[in-house]
């Protein structure tokens, strides 16, 4: 029987990937805004399975303010990116050091 | 059932993280992190919230999603620089990730005998709508944040444009206002003149 303990540890796993996903690609911005948006999704897997074993409908409205935030940051995110792609020619991270002291 | 719907979309949506972090084309991640979205809507109508599971589908896989492959696709990114640091941070990035794997699994382990009384409720019967219950949630109790949500995006809306929206030198436009606001004195003279004679 699938159990509350099977989803948690499914968005467990999915969380601590994603945060693997940072340390091992941080060079490319984009992989960095994808890793976070997985991130937002094992935590909203949270929300959802505890919505529901719990019996509180609370939790999906989060899941739904958690999900615009997201499609907000993601926008916004891109935007940026394509700003400092299109001034530096490059999204690497190492090399967006000018506002280094 | 139910545990075998889990566990092949649970591997599915496991490999497709990987597949996200691990992937040397960012848009093969892309591509991965659209499999993931897509078999956590699965997931998520398993657990009986159907509407976040379409929502899920519609807004990550159809806009969000695609508004990522355009990005990638726009910027062509060089792989093999982008990639050079890749194996550098990975023990680091490993030793991370165990901590943090240690942390969940025993938070989790330890309170799986409290949760013991987090029994999965029952179906839900056909008729029940969970839009309609949600839908009722966000007009009452959450009405308010409803709207700063809204706000939000719109917010989101004017800063991606305004952001990435630049003024070209060199480019020719119209200018409606002026085009408005132009005076027949300004363009047209009448000139009094002689008739002349032909020779």
């Amino acid at each position: 029987m699938i159990g509350v303990a099977h989803y948690l540890t499914l968005a467990g796993l999915l969380f601590t990937l994603s945060v693997a996903g940072i340390f091992l690609n941080r060079k490319n911005v984009i992989i960095l805004l994808m890793c976070i948006e997985l991130m937002l999704l094992a935590v909203n897997f949270n929300f959802i399975t505890l919505s529901r074993f719990l019996g509180d409908p609370a939790g999906q409205v989060f899941v739904f303010f958690i999900l615009t935030v997201a499609a907000a940051e993601s926008a916004i995110g891109l935007a940026i990116l394509v700003v400092l792609f299109r001034s530096r020619r490059s999204i690497n991270v190492e090399e967006l050091d000018s506002m280094k002291g | 059932m139910e545990a075998v719907i889990f566990y092949v979309f649970g591997a599915a949506l496991i490999a497709a993280g990987v597949g996200v972090v691990t992937s040397r084309n960012p848009v093969h991640s892309a591509m991965f992190l659209v499999l993931a979205f897509v078999t956590s809507a699965f997931l998520w109508m398993l657990l009986e919230a159907e509407f976040l599971a379409i929502v899920l589908v519609l807004v990550y896989v159809g806009a969000v999603m695609v508004l990522f492959l355009f990005v990638v696709m726009m910027l062509d990114v060089k792989i093999e620089q982008a990639r050079a640091g890749f194996t550098r941070y990975a023990p680091l990035g490993i030793a991370v990730v165990l901590i943090i794997v240690a942390q969940l699994g025993y938070v989790v382990w330890a309170r799986t005998q409290e949760m013991s009384f987090l029994q999965a409720p029952p179906r839900a019967d056909a008729g029940f709508s969970n839009t309609e219950l949600l839908g009722s949630q966000l007009y009452t109790d959450y009405a308010y944040p409803f709207e700063l949500a809204a706000v939000i995006l719109l917010v989101a809306i004017v800063a991606a444009i305004a952001l990435t929206m630049r003024k070209r030198p060199g480019l020719k436009v119209q200018d409606v206002a002026k085009q408005v606001q132009v005076r027949r004195e300004d363009r047209v003279r009448l000139v009094s003149m002689d008739a002349e004679k032909g020779e």
